[in-house]
């Protein structure tokens, strides 16, 4: 069997490669998908504690994969909203370069 | 057997992590995102996950990179390989090295549990979810109905655009 340490190892480099997409990237798309890296290292991390350790007082040892079922929501809804501002911000600027959208720039 | 199958999904989802922040292409880009989180699905498979596996394929699989495909379609393409990156990107490389340290640091620091992977059967967890964990479902099912709505609204085309 694998240990833990391993799938925590996997989770934390593959949420470093998000993190890195997320700051070095321009298109707003491609930071969007950035941020699913993340969501996605998120999960495994979750999964993997919840399938190797056992529950602790009220806790069962499936809770943290419920919390992750919660991520995944999260995540969807987070895409359907991010890519309808994405396309506004395209219909209104005509482009997705995030350096280009300043307006908000103090 | 489960130390192949795990050495060979974690080389796929990281590698098409990479993929996903190293191409300049956006559907490349949104393929590689496909590859990864079907390899993830598989992780969540050795942990002996079915559920996950099946939604993790379902939602993003299905779903997320399809509309995210849709977007990079209804925005112009042609013009995804002139942005480039950031000029700061030896800064991020060293952020994210920086988080990867201090995240293996602390997953190291304490030895795993021995106890061996369990998965609950689906009775449990849909009990679990229906009833311990009732309001978080409702609150959940409320984020997307509001964050559908919005969508919408965001995305609808108004009269007076130019």
């Amino acid at each position: 069997m694998v240990p833990l340490t391993y799938f925590q190892l996997l989770s934390a480099a593959l949420f470093a490669i998000g993190l890195y997409g997320v700051l070095a990237r321009r298109s707003a798309v491609l930071i969007v998908l950035s941020i699913e890296l993340m969501l996605n290292a998120v999960n495994i991390n979750l999964i993997a504690a919840a399938s190797h350790m056992d529950g602790v007082g009220r806790f069962s040892n499936f809770d943290g994969q419920i919390i992750a079922i919660f991520v995944i929501t999260i995540a969807a809804a987070e895409v359907g909203l991010a890519l309808a501002i994405i396309l506004r911000m395209y219909r209104n600027r005509a482009t997705v370069d995030v350096d280009e959208i300043n307006l908000m720039k103090w | 057997m489960s130390w192949l199958l795990f050495g060979l999904l974690a080389v796929l989802t990281l590698g098409g992590g990479l993929g996903v922040v190293a191409t300049r292409n956006v559907v490349h880009a949104a393929l590689f995102l496909l590859l990864s989180l079907t390899a993830v699905a598989g992780v969540y498979l050795v942990l002996f996950a079915e559920f996950l596996a099946l939604v993790q394929i379902l939602i993003y699989g299905g779903a997320i990179v399809i509309v995210v495909l849709f977007a990079v379609m209804l925005t112009r393409s042609s013009d995804y390989p002139r942005i480039s990156d950031n000029r700061q990107w030896p800064l991020a490389v060293v952020a994210a090295l920086g988080v990867l340290g201090v995240l293996a640091a602390a997953f190291m620091s304490r030895p795993s549990p021995v106890t061996r992977p369990q998965s609950p059967v689906f009775d449990e967890l849909a009990s679990s979810l229906f009833t311990r964990w009732a309001v978080p479902f409702e609150v959940a099912s409320l984020v997307l109905l509001v964050a559908l709505i919005g969508a919408i609204i965001i995305a609808r085309a108004s009269g007076n655009e130019r």
